[in-house]
């Protein structure tokens, strides 16, 4: 078996605590374990010590105030997609919280962990001693890219599954810090580089996410292609959501909202589409416009398995299957 | 009786008999089975899902030391130098051994020996085992592992059969072969095939490629070693083959095997994956020796992938020739083995990939030419139909390839070419009992296949196929005038039997298939029965869990020694009734006169006037191959077995044309396992080979990265993808019996052969719903979409 690190276990009651604990340096949070303790036993970290959620209960709840729903981080994958109010509010939210990898791991892991998944890549996502033969890469021990041989920056793949799905949905982060608490755009959150893909300062816990309540008829959908029916991380990842004028297939777009997840270390949120708000969603060509745009704008990179021409075919098929969901309903 | 065969016969303690009323509602009726054929709780079924049975590494002694092996980065390089000193100076460290304390090769095959305990001149792939150490917890072993220096002088690594072949003699890779980067070559001829092939209607021409696929048992490798004060050496070890373990670690270490000892904890899984010794085994050994204690090692997922000896990677070109009427007139086959770094079984499955070809079809002629060769990879070897899931693959697709070109449904073309019962293969080897054509007809109904092959629309298909498989070999790996399988059975005068067998149970159910014969003959309760298997110091030589030979080797022994104490015990009945011996019956725990059911006595009662007259109640049975069967030529003996299984699948699939995948809705599965011993067994044993096979044809992956050093690329469970419970189709086993004269009751085998049929039935399926022919695995989407736009003209 692999073996972990040998660290300290830090189990704070309070944020403030949390934040508090965060300031030793090289300190780790800790939810669920799931994306952490394999990564540790990759040792792809060797953390002094962690500090555990686990006992936050103030991170633990979904409330509905000030328009938005608000997400606690500790809230766990499994309570988040049969949570029945998100199940009705935001369909394709509960959905992506349900594709996460297996009944068991969606028990144990959290929102706030997802949301900060440590992004992936072929080459980094191993042991210490399979990273070894080919030496090491700029996520891990080495100076070089297997992806992108002349890149100069990481592109391993933001892999969440709920990301893509938040960010279409307009979500915000919530961060607690020693200066105090943050809120910002979940789009805005993370940045190319997949070695701190993230804004989030070292010593800030993530302790929500809140979602604005529609404010209109609405369709969502989240789509994932991945080898297996379970366990597998996301090989292609699609959020899409449309604001309509009426609750009808034939409604005219209001809002869009269309978010590639696995690309590189951030999510591309698919631009140039103002020209479809005002049309049906069934009209003539917005099917046509929109998988052309996912198309020419998300381009999957060698960084996880299945061949990335495969998948940027199959970001058009699988956008092209949402819009038709959406309009039959 | 047999009576409702789906009632699970429930190990609890066996019903205090009450008399005759228990008699004139069931059994004895002469000549009717009282347990054989039902449904039984596997007799460590308890103990497996309570979560209590203990595992090898369950294991824990007084002192005991745990190790890890340091293994090379690189897929081809010499070892200049082993720097140890540091790590042996850490605290906690007990140990150190490299490939100098153990250099004598060994291999599993006897005239192959060309593998070492821990690399002594080269490592051979990414993963080879190169120094181990002992330490007082996992911990301090890794740390004192990563504290030694190992300097390589690194040489060019060949990761392409054929690159490694054109480099045979100026880079051979293993420093033991004899003929450079030829592993083994085999070119047989049975008949005149280019006149046969030039007087076909029909020839097809195909060439196919199988990528190699992994085991992925759940339970990793894990051994233990201890040794007593008075020298003994007992090593435990998660092997499916004690025997051969025993032998080799007696080579290796230089020990008589009279004092070593092996013993096979409960397995979780194996499917060949631990069919032959691995460097683990010897690193526990000599480490107990050298530090007085003992020692563990377990394997990490990791390491039980550069273990490997999967199905090899096999390129196979192949052409059939038909008559218009169907009739296979010739096969001539080409194929090119990967076989990784060492031998393993590797001889066996060059033979393998052709000899096992020739039933259940009548082939007028044969030629095969199959050439493995030595790479710079984790060394392929035995899994769940070994050397021949391949060929089979490229052998049904070309069947089917013809009925589509003939015009021919391919059931009724491969029950056109049915070679029957007691007949005899194009390469001589004789087959006695033959269900095939049963099977084919059980497939056909149960599928509804004659509605779906006309009403299927695009996108939806059946297809079928169908092969044999052997029942263990007709010769030991090495050679010798002994019995393969031996049995010894105890009976005690509570009414218990105690069964001692060296086979090794691995999860197939054949410490269950003991107690069932032994019930079957003496009439005991299985909970009465004690098997006690794979520990060389308690039980009879037996070969191992390999070839399917478990049921019809082990069986028959088994049958042997038991009736033998049948006997017994039934003549001390009747002598002390004054009835004639044949008129006991032993059953539900009783000894009863069949013709006046008011006399009877319990097992033990009769087990005690047994034990009185003869003394202690033992018997042992034993068991060799008949040496009929084979061919007159060299290598002739290889893929002869005493009897063949046979096997048709139909799967079902849907294939969804815009992201080429393909969903396998069901599979069923005809076996012809002679006799049915115990039913559900066999039929889990035919669902989990489907399942495995379905998984090597649409998903699972066994390769390394030649870009980037030769590594796997993704020596996990996580990265090498086997289905899930939500991806596995529905299954239908569909159990036939042609009883053969050579097995127990007429038993074979059920463990391997219905896997073969799995992939080419799930590829024929895909032709039938798309059109498409993928004579490439696995059957991902992206190649099967690429198959469909390359169909449609949109590439």
């Amino acid at each position: 078996m692999l073996r972990l690190p040998k660290m300290d276990l830090v189990r704070p009651e309070s944020v403030e605590d949390v934040v508090a604990a965060l300031q030793t340096p090289g300190s780790r949070i800790i939810a669920g374990g799931t994306d952490i303790l394999p990564n540790l036993k990759h040792r792809l970290d060797e953390p002094p010590r962690l500090v555990s959620l686990s006992r936050v209960s103030a991170l633990q709840s979904i409330d509905e105030t000030d328009g938005f729903m608000e997400i606690g981080a500790g809230v766990t994958l499994t309570h988040l997609s049969g949570h029945g109010r998100v199940r009705e509010l935001f369909p394709s939210l509960a959905h992506a919280a349900g594709v996460v990898a297996s009944p068991l791991i969606r028990n144990m892991a959290t929102v706030g962990g997802n949301v900060n998944l440590d992004t992936r890549c072929r080459y980094v996502n191993q042991t210490q001693f399979w990273r070894s033969s080919i030496g090491g890469c700029l996520k891990s021990e080495g100076d070089v890219c297997y992806v992108v041989p002349t890149g100069r920056k990481c592109v391993a793949a933001m892999s969440s599954d709920c990301v893509p799905v938040l960010i279409s949905l307009d979500a915000t982060v919530v961060l607690v810090g020693p200066a105090g608490r943050r809120e910002l755009r979940l789009a805005e959150y993370f940045q190319a580089d997949g070695t701190d893909h993230t804004v989030r300062a070292k010593g800030e816990v993530t302790t929500a996410v809140r979602v604005p309540l529609p404010d209109g008829p609405r369709r969502s959908s989240y789509q994932k292609w991945t080898v297996r029916g379970s366990i597998d991380f996301p090989l292609v990842s699609l959020a899409l959501r449309f604001d309509l004028d009426q609750d009808a297939g034939d409604g005219v777009i209001v809002h869009q909202r269309i978010v590639s997840g696995v690309l590189g270390a951030k999510p591309r949120v698919v631009g140039k589409l103002d020209n479809i708000v005002g049309k049906r969603l069934d009209g003539p060509d917005v099917a046509e416009q929109i998988t052309q745009a996912v198309y020419r704008q998300c381009k999957p990179l060698p960084n996880v398995p299945y061949e990335a021409p495969y998948r940027h075919k199959m970001l058009k098929v699988y956008a092209g299957r949402a819009i038709e969901e959406m309009i039959t309903g | 009786m047999p009576d409702d065969p789906n009632r699970i016969v429930a190990n609890d303690p066996q019903v205090e008999p009450t008399g005759p009323a228990v008699i004139t509602h069931g059994y004895p009726l002469e000549g009717e089975p009282q347990t054989l054929g039902r449904n039984h709780r596997k007799v460590d079924a308890m103990e497996r899902m309570r979560g209590v049975l203990r595992y090898t590494d369950d294991l824990k002694l007084p002192g005991m030391l745990h190790a890890k092996i340091k293994r090379s980065p690189h897929p081809h390089a010499r070892i200049v130098n082993i720097e140890t000193s540091r790590a042996e100076a850490m605290p906690g460290v007990y140990g150190v051994v490299t490939g100098q304390d153990f250099p004598i090769p060994y291999g599993v095959i006897p005239w192959t020996p060309d593998e070492t305990a821990l690399c002594v001149e080269k490592a051979l792939h990414v993963g080879d085992g190169v120094v181990a150490v002992a330490a007082v917890d996992e911990d301090t072993a890794i740390a004192a592992c990563n504290a030694i220096d190992v300097t390589y002088e690194i040489l060019e690594a060949y990761f392409d059969p054929e690159q490694a072949l054109k480099h045979s003699e100026d880079n051979p890779i293993n420093p033991y072969a004899r003929k450079g980067n030829l592993s083994k070559h085999v070119k047989l001829e049975f008949g005149h095939v280019d006149a046969a092939l030039a007087e076909s209607d029909l020839v097809v021409e195909g060439e196919y490629f199988f990528e190699g696929t992994t085991h992925a048992a759940i339970e990793p490798h894990c051994a233990m070693a201890h040794v007593e004060p008075n020298g003994l050496l007992t090593v435990w070890s998660t092997t499916q083959v004690s025997h051969y373990l025993h032998r080799e670690l007696a080579k290796v270490l230089e020990l008589p095997a009279n004092r070593i000892r092996v013993i096979q904890p409960p397995l979780g899984g194996a499917f060949g994956g631990k069919s032959e010794p691995f460097d683990l085994e010897f690193c526990v050994a000599r480490l107990a020796q050298k530090t007085g204690r003992p020692v563990k090692i377990l394997y990490t997922r990791e390491e039980v992938f550069y273990s490997h000896r999967g199905r090899h990677p096999m390129r196979m070109k192949v052409q059939t020739g038909f008559t218009r009427q169907g009739k296979i007139t010739a096969v001539d086959a080409r194929t090119l083995i990967d076989g990784g770094a060492y031998s393993s079984f590797g001889l066996v499955t060059t033979y393998y990939s052709g000899q096992l070809l020739c039933a259940p079809y009548a082939i007028g002629s044969y030629r095969f030419d199959s050439t493995r060769a030595t790479t710079n990879k984790p060394a392929c070897g035995p899994k769940r139909g070994h050397g021949s899931v391949q060929p089979r693959f490229s052998m049904e697709c070309q069947l089917d390839k013809a009925a589509t070109a003939l015009g021919i449904d391919p059931i009724e073309l491969r029950r056109r070419n049915d070679m029957g019962a007691d007949s005899q293969t194009v390469n001589e080897f004789r087959v006695g009992s033959n269900g095939f054509l049963e099977c084919l007809r059980r497939v056909e109904d149960a599928s509804d296949w004659t509605y779906k092959r006309a009403n299927l629309g695009y996108g939806q298909g059946v297809g079928v196929a169908g092969s044999t498989y052997i029942s263990g070999t007709n010769y030991p790996v090495y050679p010798n005038d002994m019995p393969q399988a031996a049995v010894q059975i105890c009976l005690d005068r509570s009414g218990r039997a105690r069964v001692f067998s060296g086979a090794n149970d691995i999860g197939q159910g054949s410490n269950t298939m003991l107690a069932v014969i032994v019930s079957e003959e003496l009439g005991l309760a299985l909970d009465d029965i004690r098997v006690v298997s794979a520990d060389t110091d308690l039980c009879p030589v037996d070969l191992g869990a390999y070839s399917s030979r478990v049921t019809l080797m082990v069986g028959n022994a088994c049958l042997e020694a038991a009736r033998r104490l049948r006997r017994k015990v039934s003549r001390s009945a009747a002598i002390r009734w004054d009835i004639p011996v044949n008129r006991v019956v032993l059953a539900t725990g009783m000894a009863v006169d069949r013709e006046d059911p008011e006399k009877w006595v319990r097992l033990a009662e009769a087990f005690q006037w047994a034990e009185a007259d003869h003394g202690l109640l033992g018997e042992v049975g034993s068991y060799n191959t008949p040496k009929d069967r084979h061919g007159d030529y060299r290598g002739g003996t290889i893929g002869a077995s005493p009897a063949y299984s046979f096997t048709a699948h139909v799967a079902e699939v849907e294939v969804d044309s815009d992201t080429g995948i393909v969903d396998v809705k069901k599979i069923w599965v005809a076996h012809d396992c002679g006799t049915c011993l115990s039913r559900r067994i066999v039929e889990g044993q035919m669902e989990g080979s489907a399942y495995m096979g379905f998984g090597e044809a649409i998903m699972e992956q066994h390769g390394v990265d030649p870009l980037h050093n030769g590594v796997h690329p993704g020596p996990s469970l996580l990265d090498y993808r086997i289905p899930t419970f939500v991806d596995t189709p529905e299954l239908e086993a569909l159990v036939v019996e042609a009883p053969d004269a050579n097995g127990p009751y007429g038993a074979k085998e059920a463990g391997e052969g219905p896997l073969h049929p799995s992939i080419p039935a799930v590829a024929n399926a895909i032709f039938d719903a798309v059109g498409v022919r993928m004579d490439e695995l696995p059957f991902t989407p992206p190649r099967v979409l690429a198959a469909i736009e390359a169909l449609n003209g949109e590439v």
